[in-house]
């Protein structure tokens, strides 16, 4: 009975948490926007989620594109097959690793420090005292940070995907001997601005708007403690990975699964 | 004697908890209110009710004769701009330096130039003592300091009504005296109807008019210093003397030691 | 941190991430050749397509003149029909031209190989919509082992 019991009241947790994502997404992205003062600080949030993180993206996108470079290559040249270590590692990176691993290492590095803020602001009282100050916390701090990662997380995407070619480029061709030309060639003939480039982007924004929503409403609903943000930074961390993950493998099936 | 805010019969529950069973109070115009009591029994809560951000369960909160909550959301907005609050951590924005928390509510509010704004912010920093820390970001001030250019930011907008919610807790006796002298200066010179929630007996004696004090759900004393201090009510002058035991138990509501040691 | 300066460093991040987008759109996904400037169709009937798949290169000696637009099953002699889009400017193919399924080394993506047949007088030249009647089909492993074992078997 008691099984039950926690089970259904897990599920009604659930829903109405799901529910006051939603009204907090509605209030800030979609109802009344304003601009003028909404694009300045959406531009201060950009340089905090995006500019921040660059680093990260930075070094993982060329490690990862490096590493690739080496496996693939040690697979590949049993076959002799090592010319198309290029499209190899062109197509993880722009179908699956770009925005996937992005979306990992924002949540880690971004969406953790967003829920942290936000829980501050509440549990000394910011959001508050916004409110007070007949400021609408929602598009005050909300909107500008919800927007920024969300257009800056696809962002990253691409510069991962564009270092990790990089740096398979660095592994295979200038330390492993691959002919540079048929390691461009042949990725330029496997891969395709739609089908390869431009769906990476649209997993990259779904998985920004997820993360980003998370990791704000999080901070948002958190109980304004030390334990309850903590706990609500490390669940911004675990949901939002396993939501990318999941989200990944339908998004994958629907663009890829049927060709 | 117009009273600003006026609560009437307001019940508030918190799930299954009463915070407020049908209490009603009043707050005159250009005075100082204070609300007194012990922890815990949702002082703040009456000020966050007064300002909206709240709903009672029953009965009603008027300011300037309008009430709160029947407001939607753009009047209640209008209305806030009329009243400020200084809240118990300060509640001033960390990425934003002392200047520009001041400002905040200036350039949110008012479409004055940039030249007036400087002009005003540092008139009402002037007035708290902490003209110099303009540039200050708020993890550089004291508790006190916070608090004071809190306050500069409260009065940004020259409110009608400022709540203070526990203005003296945990502060030292200089800052504490700074700000006393600060709130009753305010209160004189702006002709502001000021409410402060507080414990702190000695202090609220010296700055307010009028004093309720609450405890279980209900307001058990009021009326001006003199008559507080004059209280026949055993449970007002526990609160004034701090004694550790009286109608307000020391032990929290438990079954007699005697039994519970030894067996019944 | 002043607004300008953190202006100027999400200007910076913003076109890191613009030229990111054209360094895969056009070095790694190379959209400078193709989906510019006009096409027109040729139609091509194959008895076996292999491997072959929508969007695979139609090359002349190795260089790229088209894509394979659709690949589908004639419904009279069921016979795989492969409709392949040629960029205009290689126009004026001779009729006796042939196509071919090849592939790109041992392991590779297959792709159609043109033949362009000798023009002299008479022949006339491939136009949009027509047909190439010469074609040779893919290789299928299996078949060429087949082929191998019986021709053994017949020593």
């Amino acid at each position: 009975m008691e099984f039950f019991a926690r089970t259904g009241r897990n599920t009604i947790d659930g829903i109405t948490r799901i529910g006051r994502a939603s009204v907090m997404f509605w209030g800030a992205i979609v109802a009344r926007p304003r601009p003028m003062k909404s694009i300045p600080l959406t531009i201060k949030q950009m340089y905090v989620v995006g500019v921040q993180s660059l680093l990260i993206i930075l070094v993982s996108g060329l490690f990862i594109g490096m590493v690739m470079g080496l496996q693939g290559y040690t697979v590949l040249v049993n076959y002799g097959a090592e010319e198309s270590l290029g499209p190899m590692v062109a197509l993880s990176l722009l179908r699956e690793l770009g925005p996937v691993v992005t979306a990992l290492l924002f949540a880690g590095r971004a969406g953790s420090a967003l829920t942290a803020e936000i829980g501050l602001m509440k549990a000394t009282e910011q959001l508050s005292s916004l409110e007070m100050m007949a400021v609408d916390p929602l598009r005050q701090v909300i909107a500008p940070r919800l927007w920024a990662g969300i257009l800056t997380m696809p962002m990253l995407a691409l510069i991962f995907s564009a270092i990790g070619i990089l740096g398979g480029h660095l592994v295979g061709v200038d330390w492993l001997g691959v002919d540079a030309g048929s390691y461009w060639s042949i990725m330029q003939s496997a891969v395709d601005l739609n089908e390869d480039i431009m769906n990476g982007v649209i997993k990259s924004v779904v998985f920004a708007i997820v993360v980003t929503w998370i990791a704000v409403f999080n901070g948002y609903d958190s109980i304004p403690t030390s334990e309850g943000i903590s706990k609500a930074t490390t669940q911004t961390v675990v949901h939002s990975s396993l939501a990318v993950l999941g989200l990944d493998f339908v998004l994958t099936a629907v663009m890829f699964g049927t060709e | 004697m117009k009273n600003l805010v006026e609560i009437k019969n307001l019940t508030f529950k918190r799930g299954d908890r009463t915070i407020y069973h049908d209490i009603s109070m009043s707050i005159p115009e250009g005075k100082t209110t204070a609300i007194m009591g012990p922890s815990g029994i949702g002082k703040t809560t009456m000020l966050r009710l007064i300002g909206g951000q709240l709903k009672p369960d029953s009965g009603d909160v008027l300011f300037a004769g309008k009430s709160i909550p029947g407001m939607n959301r753009a009047q209640l907005y209008a209305c806030r701009r009329h009243m400020s609050m200084l809240f118990q951590s300060g509640a001033l924005f960390t990425e934003m330096s002392v200047f520009d928390n001041v400002a905040f509510p200036l350039r949110e509010h008012s479409h004055l130039s940039e030249d007036v704004i400087r002009t005003i912010v540092l008139l009402k920093l002037q007035a708290v003592g902490l003209r110099g820390a303009e540039k200050l970001l708020p993890s550089e001030l004291s508790g006190g300091m916070a608090r004071r250019a809190a306050l500069a930011r409260a009065i940004a907008l020259d409110p009608r009504l400022i709540m203070y919610d526990e203005p003296f807790a945990g502060q030292d006796p200089i800052s504490m005296g700074v700000l006393v002298k600060l709130i009753k200066d305010l209160n004189d010179a702006l002709n502001l109807t000021s409410i402060v929630v507080t414990h702190d007996v000695t202090e609220v004696l010296t700055i307010a008019d009028y004093i309720y004090i609450i405890a279980e759900k209900q307001v058990i004393g009021e009326g001006t210093p003199e008559q507080i201090k004059n209280s026949d009510s055993a449970l007002v002058q526990q609160f004034l003397r701090g004694d550790a035991d009286g109608p307000v138990p020391f032990h929290y509501p438990v079954d007699d030691i005697s039994s519970a040691l030894l067996g019944s | 941190m002043n607004s300008r300066k953190m202006e100027i460093a999400v200007g910076l991040f913003v076109s890191l991430a613009v030229a990111a987008f054209l360094m895969l759109a056009l070095k790694v996904a190379d959209q400078g050749m193709q989906g510019s400037g006009e096409t027109y169709e040729l139609f091509a009937k194959f008895d076996n397509i292999g491997g072959l798949k929508a969007r695979s290169a139609v090359k002349v000696g190795g260089v790229i003149i088209g894509r394979v637009d659709s690949i589908s099953l004639d419904k009279d002699d069921f016979t795989p029909v492969v409709k392949l889009v040629v960029s205009q400017e290689y126009g004026d193919f001779p009729d006796t031209s042939s196509v071919s399924i090849l592939t790109s080394g041992l392991l590779g993506e297959q792709y159609v190989g043109f033949q362009p047949g000798f023009s002299f007088d008479g022949v006339d030249t491939l136009k949009p919509g027509d047909f190439i009647e010469d074609t040779k089909s893919a290789l299928v492993l299996e078949d060429l082992i087949g082929q191998f074992l019986f021709s053994r078997n017949d020593e």
